[in-house]
């Protein structure tokens, strides 16, 4: 490979980012977009039509449909060529994600199969459990699911009560407990469970199959929400699990699982995005038909302002999801290099990335979270109405929030992470707060060094990132080892972190796009870019007050305050026409065509 | 026998149509390019009686006439199924010469079953498969609606005014097909799509034909009066502008 360096995990806030080091969706590949066509052809023809029909739970539908994912390949995606899937790139996995993330339910089922249900067999699984059940896996003929909450133990993953006993004889564990909110669970072949042997303090994990004696299922829960993605309570009474479906090592289990959330966090990060894509072109579509006061929805400044925000965040979310995606394709290039085994380098770089992951899970969520609730806010009255596919989307958009970690977790996770980061020997963080706080008030943090467009963009991106190393080590300083316990400093450095990184992400992919784009609509993605950085900065700024209003009293504040304040100013916008004028192209393609 | 399916390379359907060069050329940025649709569905007619025929379809070629821009749209009906293609390397201009060029590839290279789209998306010409039977001196079907081989015997259907007819012929012939002719385009699998680089796309080197049409230039359509609403009280004014204004009635 070549000696382009990859950034490590976390170190987007220390170092700046280059534009041609930085991949963007616009560079997919004949592979890769033909991929993407396969999967909006798919969903065309065999989920958007049967939305209704799925959202029933009709027995057989779901599989039905994973079956026929099987069938064309999609299940495989990233399962390797020996086990019967494509062996294909992050990127690739993501791109099917990303587009199959538009099927409401389906998407759902489709990403716990190939994710959370499939991956840890992958990741962990010896040879013969590798051979057993990946060809299945990959083909359809199997389903998986993940079985690792219970009723006691969600956020709090290891606190789970299910106990495994080895029998007298020696060869099967004996399971008894009870999992709940397992997705696909109401038609899984292949279950993933997480139980701790005799009195471990450390959860281990066992391949179990449908059919072994002792599991039993509950009826499908009603839920708000993806009413069609099968989710079931799952009982193991007496469960006999033959001792060879131990998955990786005894007392295992509780980093697997957490391995296999960075993974499931990341896709989930490109799953909404197929999800918004879908909810801005219903809104234009409407906001293109629908009139008041003679004029059409679309004319109204108020109108243009949520499709161009729509837009906007929906055009960030996948600069951040693609660029995180291909250092994860690097990442794992740099160690197969090295020597590393293939699986062990896919599991090292996704752990790499741990921070950045639970950066797009949050920012993706919500995002697609004010997506939806907009889309149904530009339908007015329609958009209650449950006739219209908003108010499904608006419905199915809520659950990201919370599963493969809630959004205070990831949040934690992001901030706990840099923390981490910070303190490691060779760590300049904490040294750098301080020189970044001697040298507060310096008229060089404000104005720009660069004068061309990007170099200004830099320049204040690069102030945002001191922003960050500020308020991290000031924090520190101030509340020390009770840090975790500050939850609300940490939230407010957490916001901070994934603005920052989200904000360089679309800076990095408009730079990127300068020669993709003519002259005239370039001057759209440029307003993209502003209205962006000018938001983040802003939010960067109240998150850094919210933080420093927590610790810091009398002249330091002030001192502290009015640096923040030069860090997060930038040159005047006007963001009312940048706003406007990227709505115009929303609203002139009809769809979300950026 | 042996199937030959002709593809032109078009712009999405859903493309804003914009012209340049005093609207005398397509401005093509941006533009996503895909099968010609009845093409497409073509392609997938003629895979489905591949795979019901086992073993009695020796192969399916595509073929395109096109400059090198068009290699993804042709690896995408390879990705679909198709057995090999033949890129015949040539602007497309003008329907004569893309019908000499497909009809020299014919000629050489025994094809018993040649089916085109009816039409393109593009152009929207209709021509290329009669020239195509013209010069190679072979019956040729319009607007097929169905198409099969039964015990040996090719069977087709096409559309007419309130019915259909239903035609025998023997090979080689052209079927110009409609929509109908399949149920649904086929989707690419996983499969189809790694594999369709390892398969043969040749190119050949055009013969010299001269366009027998000369473009002066495209003309958008008229844009559409607005929708004048009647009071579905006033039943009188609605009658009076039919009768008076749309002169219709
Ligand atoms: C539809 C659906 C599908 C699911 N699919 C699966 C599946 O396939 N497999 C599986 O194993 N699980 C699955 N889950 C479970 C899901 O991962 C959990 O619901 C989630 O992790 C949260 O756990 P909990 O529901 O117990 O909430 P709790 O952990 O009880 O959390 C309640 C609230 O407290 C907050 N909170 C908790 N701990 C902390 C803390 N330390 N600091 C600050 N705030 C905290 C949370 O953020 C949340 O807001 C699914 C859930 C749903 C609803």
């Amino acid at each position: 490979m070549e000696n382009k360096k990859v950034l490590k995990g976390g170190e987007f806030i220390l170092i700046e980012s280059k534009a041609s080091d930085t991949f963007i969706p616009e560079e997919f590949n004949e592979e890769q977009k033909m991929i993407s066509d396969m999967c909006g052809d798919f969903l065309d023809k065999e989920v958007l039509p049967f939305l209704d029909k799925i959202d029933t739970t009709e027995p057989g539908l779901m599989k039905s449909l994973i079956n026929k994912s099987g069938e064309l390949g999609l299940l495989g995606i990233s399962v390797p060529e020996e086990y019967g899937g494509f062996g294909q790139s992050f990127v690739t996995s993501m791109i099917a994600s990303d587009i199959l993330g538009a099927g409401y339910s389906y998407a759902v089922a489709y990403s716990a199969h190939t994710g959370i249900g499939t991956l840890p067999i992958l990741y962990y699984g010896t040879e013969e459990q590798k051979q057993k059940y990946l060809p299945k896996l990959a083909s359809g003929e199997f389903a998986g699911a993940y079985c690792l909450t219970e009723p006691n133990a969600g956020s709090d993953a290891n606190s789970g009560k299910t106990r495994a006993v080895l029998s007298a004889d020696g060869t099967k564990y004996i399971l008894n407990g009870q999992k709940m909110w397992i997705t696909n669970g109401g038609f899984a072949d292949v279950l993933t469970v997480f139980a701790k042997i005799d009195n471990d303090k450390i959860l281990s994990a066992f391949i179990v199959e449908r059919n072994f004696p002792g599991v039993s299922f509950n009826p499908e829960e009603k839920k708000m929400g993806i009413k069609g993605s099968s989710t079931v309570q799952i009982f193991f009474n007496d469960c006999e699990v033959p001792v060879e479906n131990l998955l990786g090592k005894r007392g295992e289990g509780f980093r697997i699982a957490l391995n296999i959330l960075h993974i499931g966090r990341i896709k989930l990060g490109a799953n909404v995005l197929g999800a918004g894509r879908r909810a801005i072109m219903h809104s234009v579509n409407y906001a293109n038909e629908r009139k008041q006061f003679g004029a059409f929805l679309s004319n109204f400044g108020a109108i243009k302002y949520k499709l161009a925000e729509q837009s906007i965040r929906q055009f960030v979310a996948e600069a951040a999801v693609y660029r995180t995606s291909k250092y994860v394709d690097d990442k794992i290039k740099m160690y197969m290099a090295d020597g590393m085994p293939k699986i062990q380098a896919y599991i090292e770089a996704l752990g790499e990335y741990a921070m950045e992951a639970a950066i797009l899970k949050v920012y993706g969520s919500e995002t697609l979270d004010y997506i939806a609730d907009e889309a149904l806010q530009i339908h007015g009255g329609m958009g209650f109405s449950a006739e219209m596919p908003v108010e499904r989307a608006y419905r199915d958009s809520r659950i990201n929030r919370i599963f493969e970690g809630t959004n205070e977790i990831n949040r934690l996770v992001a901030c706990d992470m840099f923390l981490k980061q910070a303190k490691k020997a060779d760590s300049e963080i904490f040294t750098l707060s301080k020189k970044i706080y001697e040298q507060l008030g310096t008229v060089e943090n404000i104005v720009p060094t660069a004068t061309d467009y990007f170099g200004k963009k830099h320049f204040y991106l690069g102030n945002l990132k001191k922003a960050c190393v500020l308020m991290l080590g000031k924090a520190y300083e101030a509340v020390g080892k009770q840090y975790s316990s500050e939850q609300e400093i940490m939230m407010a450095i957490s916001d901070m972190l994934i603005q920052l990184y989200v904000a360089e992400s679309v800076v990095l992919r408009v730079e990127k796009l300068e020669n993709l784009k003519s002259s005239e609509e370039y001057i759209i993605y440029k307003d993209i870019c502003d209205v962006f950085v000018y938001e983040a900065s802003a939010k960067i700024y109240k998150s850094a007050i919210d933080a420093l209003n927590s610790f810091a009293s009398g002249d330091e504040f002030v001192k502290i305050q009015n640096g923040i304040r030069g860090f997060t100013t930038i040159e005047p916008v006007n963001i009312k026409e940048a706003r406007r004028r990227v709505a115009g192209k929303l609203i002139e393609d009809n769809d979300y065509k950026f | 026998m042996k199937i030959l399916v002709c593809i032109s390379h078009v712009p999405d359907t859903t493309t804003k149509i914009k012209f340049i060069n005093n609207n005398t050329a397509l401005d093509t940025a941006g533009v996503q390019w895909i099968i010609n649709p009845w093409d497409e569905l073509a392609l997938t007619r003629a895979l489905d009686i591949k795979d019901a025929q086992a073993g009695a379809i020796e192969s399916v070629t595509v073929i395109n006439v096109g400059l090198v821009e068009t290699e993804p749209t042709i690896r995408k009906a390879l990705a679909i199924g198709a057995d090999k293609a033949i890129r015949v390397n040539l602007e497309p201009k003008d329907s004569f010469v893309i019908a000499t060029q497909l009809a020299e590839v014919i000629k050489k290279d025994n094809f018993d079953i040649i089916l085109c789209g009816i039409e393109a998306a593009d152009g929207n010409g209709s021509s290329v498969g009669g020239m195509l039977s013209e010069m190679l001196d072979i019956p040729s079907v319009s607007a097929t609606t169905f198409l099969d081989i039964e015990n040996g015997q090719v069977k087709l259907q096409r559309e007419i005014d309130g019915g259909h007819e239903v035609i025998a012929t023997q090979t080689p012939f052209i079927a110009i097909v409609q929509k109908g002719i399949c149920k649904e385009p086929r989707i690419p699998s996983m499969r189809g799509i790694m594999g369709a680089r390892s398969k043969p796309l040749q190119v050949i080197e055009p013969v010299t034909a001269d366009s027998l049409t000369e473009l002066v230039n495209y003309e958008y359509p008229k844009s559409k009066a607005a929708c004048r609403k009647v009071d579905a009280e006033n039943v009188k004014e609605l009658v009076q502008l039919l009768h008076e204004e749309a002169k219709v009635i």
